[in-house]
């Protein structure tokens, strides 16, 4: 194998260990790893809670939560930690989730006190560097995409297409034309329709054509005065650079229509090319995916919207804004600076989406590597994401079939183990075949239109010695499936648990930790009346 | 650049293995006419050394928490965060992975979210608690779906003492889903239930509290439960989890579904996120969950292992018939609470609870000692904060005290139209008994200086924005 080995880190070379016991079962009465000061030594009045709060209002059970040392936690977050892929540990290339590096210096930015211990509600003139900051990320975000302004306030990018549709919903309004339907190519993100139908619109599908771009006759045949939008992902999720966008866009502009960008894919062209000059109104980035914040196992994401400048009144309140500074001082004092400050009065605003003002934290760090990168490294981002993606699929078309047979890639492609299905190793066997090779899998079976699909994104952060490590494995799976494919069903047998029921798991619903029937076993509250998880009146 | 791994040799290969002499040559598809121009207006990229300097100088523009003796709450707590939440929490093996899409490799987020749900089915005294939300404010918006698809009805009555943030972003979600909502008072501070009963009727969907609710008083749920389930509407509690050390989990009162904001649990304050919303619910509604939910099963061999379940609810599979869009939640800060619930502990819960309590009475009895002060509601029950009317605009003085180190809490002025002279205190167990004398001596001062100086007695007439 080239290139292989130190890239790696298979589970196999050791034992994945025995399960880690849930922290209830470590659980013992009368341990606990928290201190709390004294009051009485400060001499503060004593207050007994059953006087000062009514009888009715009072806890009349236990809250079983753990009984555990400092030590048994930082034992059990660790073992638990042990038994998770991370980008932090090997390579993630997991189609449209840009699985990329996270940098260490954003960590730490983001962990200073003056930006983690903000309070959200402390006065304007307290918060000026954490506003500035922010204004000077819109105005990046504004120069990548080439729109007008951004509402930082969704926290992810399916939250980000909510207030994107209700800001278009809103628009229209405001224009006497409500509409209805909101179109969607047939390979988008499921999130879209999701999201279609939150705002209080109806979904109609497109079709893909055979290159795997939207088909304009489809899609001319959906429009009508009745369509408030289109949402597409472009690259789309197949990988592809939807080349007729300009025609798109004059056709769905044509009908009255709004185009929505979904960002999913972002870093493809970051720096190369631009929603608002394709003709996008609307456009939510996933700082998590292009702007290298971590995932966090499934958030902590953010999701900012940029709007163009026709809908800028209504992004949700309140938006930073800043007061340019000058000499309109009184007589002798100096000249006034510039002051960031939020502005809550928008009376076009669609309200609020967040309960304040979206993950600051994530923005922070998104701040961080639009600084470290600058306009030219966020190019680079994008050339190394496309040729690794182009690289990678180069090296594995001889053995798996590419989904759509349109070349060149951009960041990502989809293969489909049709081929390996015939011999009876379907994509989910060669997903987890890949787990005992070291490496975590593709996406699979998104999107919809490719049968038996795996979604590979390497991102521009992977080396040329792990593509190729991977490819290996890629290679070595399709040759097992020519030979053996039984035996990959079996896999993955070097992970901490082998493949799972997930049959069983939605059947057999267990969504939580029950203590053991006897009284006095370790994990149970004595005192416990049985499960007070049923409903007392 | 340090995030791009290729030496120009690797470039050189792989275009050669790819037949291209520039990577240019990939960009083809993209029209000529659509490429960026050469002249953004961006930072020029920067060293790390320079990028931490820049963000520090950033911070250093902002007063934070350590530098101010925070009573201000509102929504968001300055609790004391053990040194293990983060340290475990943060490890590079959760913070940088991905929704568990591959259960066999992704084992620790899922059990830590399966330890998650437990702890917040505990807390809200419901079966079922779903993966986490983006915030407290959304979940009540999940919730409020949840119970108008449950019901077919459209109809949300929301307490006026739900915070104002909340019931702003129910209003937006509330368009896009077709809920109509309708308010009940809460003039005497607690949510008006002889109004409440008279509103409900069987267009009523649901009925949502908070407990404790914006305004620091402690709410009768189990009395508003059967106001709500006599007409066959779902009752919905925005709960405060740390709450429970004293006050019984509004499950346990009869709420069908019990949401809350999680920032209190673990997270720092992070000008407002990231922190989560939780939602939990009862075993018969678990279809109607929105989000991600944990499951325990097998493997093979037997060995108990977790996985993603019910994903049919979800959006990569239903699409537009999905119970939600959620799609990324905070999966994170979830994992932060657990921890934060492990190290507190039973009985740390409990005594921070009575903690607070202790500290916020007798914050309270300081401050309605000063001249001029009283509380807004005295005979509410009260935890951790509560409404305190100052003889002088509250905005006025909160200014005033930061000279003296405080953050005295929210002026309350736009937000409620009786309360245009009341600042909403709260007390964590960050603060000391002397932290509470100071405020309460600065207090003091600054009202007599301001009486001095001839300033109005009484609070600006309210501009009427945000009041309902």
């Amino acid at each position: 194998m080239s290139g292989s080995g130190f890239e790696t880190v298979p589970w196999a070379a050791g034992s994945p260990g025995p399960p880690e016991r849930l922290i209830f079962e470590r659980s013992a009465p009368g341990r606990r790893a928290s201190s709390l000061a004294d009051p009485d030594a400060e001499g503060l009045p004593q207050v007994d809670p059953g006087r000062v709060l009514p009888a009715w209002a009072r806890r009349s059970g236990p809250v079983r939560l753990p009984e555990v040392s400092e030590r048994d936690l930082v034992r059990h977050y660790t073992r638990l930690a042990h038994r998770n892929w991370s980008v932090d540990l090997g390579f993630y290339p997991l189609g449209s989730c840009t699985m990329k590096y996270n940098p260490k210096v954003a960590e730490v930015a983001a962990g200073l006190p003056g930006f983690a211990r903000l309070h959200p509600a402390q006065p304007d003139e307290q918060t000026q560097g954490a506003l500035e900051l922010l204004g000077r990320l819109e105005h990046a975000l504004c120069e990548l995409t080439g729109l007008a302004a951004v509402s930082f306030q969704p926290a992810a990018g399916a939250h980000g297409e909510l207030c994107g549709l209700l800001i278009i919903r809103a628009w229209h309004q405001a224009r006497g034309d409500p509409r209805r339907r909101v179109l969607i190519p047939d390979a988008a993100h499921g999130t879209n329709p999701a999201s279609v139908r939150l705002a209080g619109f109806q979904t109609t599908t497109v079709a893909s054509g055979p290159d795997g771009l939207v088909d304009l006759s489809s899609l001319e045949a959906a429009l009508g005065d009745d369509v408030a939008a289109l949402m597409i992902t472009n690259p789309n999720t197949l990988g592809l650079f939807e080349r007729n966008i300009a025609q798109v866009a004059e056709l769905v502009h044509g009908v009255g229509g709004q185009l929505y960008y979904d960002g999913a894919n972002f870093n493809a062209i970051l720096g190369k090319a631009r929603p608002g000059d394709m003709g996008f109104d609307v456009v939510h980035l996933n700082l998590h995916k292009t702007f290298a914040t971590p995932h966090g196992g499934g958030g902590p994401g953010a999701g900012p919207l940029v709007v163009a400048s026709h809908l800028a009144d209504f992004r949700p309140a309140p938006v930073v804004v800043r007061d340019p500074g000058g000499s309109g001082g009184r007589a002798g004092s100096p000249p006034a600076e510039p002051r960031w400050r939020w502005d809550a009065d928008r009376p076009r605003s669609i309200g609020r989406v967040h309960g304040w003002n979206g993950n600051f934290g994530i923005l922070v760090r998104a701040f961080a590597y639009l600084l470290a990168n600058g306009g030219d490294g966020l190019r680079h981002v994008a050339e190394g994401a496309v040729l690794n993606a182009n690289y990678l699929l180069e090296r594995l078309q001889p053995v798996y079939q590419l989904g759509y047979p349109t070349r060149p890639v951009m960041h990502e492609f989809v293969l489909s183990a049709r081929r390996q299905k015939q011999l009876g190793a379907r994509a989910l066997d060669v997903a987890k075949g890949l787990i005992d090779r070291g490496f975590h899998p593709p996406t699979v079976y998104f999107p919809l239109i490719v049968e038996e699909a795996l979604m590979v994104e390497p991102t521009e952060t992977e080396s040329l010695q792990t593509l190729d490590a991977f490819a290996d494995a890629m290679l070595e799976l399709a040759a097992q499936a020519e030979t053996d494919a039984h035996r990959l069903h079996q896999a993955p047998t070097s992970a901490p648990v082998g493949r799972l029921d997930e049959a069983r798991a939605a059947r057999q619903l267990v969504v939580r930790w029950h203590p053991p029937p006897q009284p006095g076993q370790a994990g149970t509250d004595p005192t416990d009346q049985g499960p007070p998880d049923k409903p007392t009146s | 650049l340090g995030y791009l791994p290729h030496t120009s040799e690797d470039v050189g290969r792989m275009l050669a293995a790819l037949g291209l002499d520039d990577v240019e040559e990939l960009f083809g598809p993209i029209p000529a006419g659509l490429r960026a121009p050469d002249d953004l207006e961006l930072p020029r990229a920067h060293a790390e050394q320079e990028v931490a300097a820049e963000l520090g100088r950033l911070a250093g523009r902002n007063r934070n928490l350590d530098e101010l003796c925070c009573f201000l709450g509102a929504g968001v707590y300055d609790h004391y965060v053990p040194a293990c939440v983060w340290y475990l929490a943060g490890r590079g093996e959760f913070a940088t992975s991905y929704t568990p899409y591959q259960p066999e490799m992704s084992q620790g987020v899922l059990q830590a979210l399966f330890e998650y749900q437990t702890l917040i089915s505990e807390l809200t005294g419901l079966e079922v608690s779903n993966a986490s939300l983006y915030d407290g404010a959304s979940a009540v918006a999940e919730a409020a779906g949840m119970a108008t698809a449950a019901t077919g009805r459209s109809e949300v009555l929301v307490s006026g003492a739900v915070a104002p943030r909340v019931r702003q972003l129910l209003e937006t979600y509330g368009r896009g889903l077709d809920i109509k909502l309708g308010e009940v008072g809460a003039l005497g501070g607690h949510t008006d239930l002889e109004q409440l009963a008279g509103l409900a009727g069987e267009q009523t969907a649901a009925v949502l509290l908070a407990q404790p609710n914006f305004l620091g008083v402690v709410e009768d749920v189990a009395a508003a439960a059967r106001i709500a389930h006599d007409v066959g509407a779902r009752l919905l509690v925005s709960f405060d989890p740390l709450a429970a050390g004293l006050l019984e989990p509004p499950g346990r009162q009869g709420a069908d579904v019990v949401v809350g904001e999680g920032q209190a649990l673990g997270g720092h304050p992070n000008f407002g996120g990231p922190a989560f919303g939780f939602l939990a619910c009862r075993a018969t509604d678990v279809r109607r969950l929105p989000g991600r939910l944990v499951g325990e099963t097998v493997d093979a061999t037997g060995r108990r292992g977790f996985v993603l379940t019910l994903q049919a609810r979800e959006q990569h599979i239903r699409r537009e018939r999905a119970t939600s869009n959620i799609c990324t939640n905070q999966t994170l800060n979830a994992i932060a609470a657990a921890v934060y619930l492990g190290w507190l502990g039973p009985r740390g819960l409990e005594e921070l609870g009575a903690r607070c309590l202790r500290l916020a009475r007798y914050a309270a009895e300081r401050l309605q000692a000063v001249p001029g002060v009283r509380l807004a509601f005295p005979a509410q029950p009260f935890w951790r904060e509560f409404v305190v009317r100052l003889p002088a605009d509250p905005a006025t003085v909160c200014r005033r005290l930061v000279d003296h180190g405080l953050l005295a809490g929210l002026p309350l002025g736009g937000l409620y139209p009786g309360l245009a002279d009341g600042l909403l205190v709260a007390v964590t167990e960050r603060r000391s008994k002397a932290d509470i004398d100071h405020l309460a001596d600065a207090m003091a001062a600054v009202l007599a200086d301001l009486e001095g100086s001839g300033e109005p007695r009484r609070g600006a007439p309210d501009g009427g924005e945000g009041a309902r």
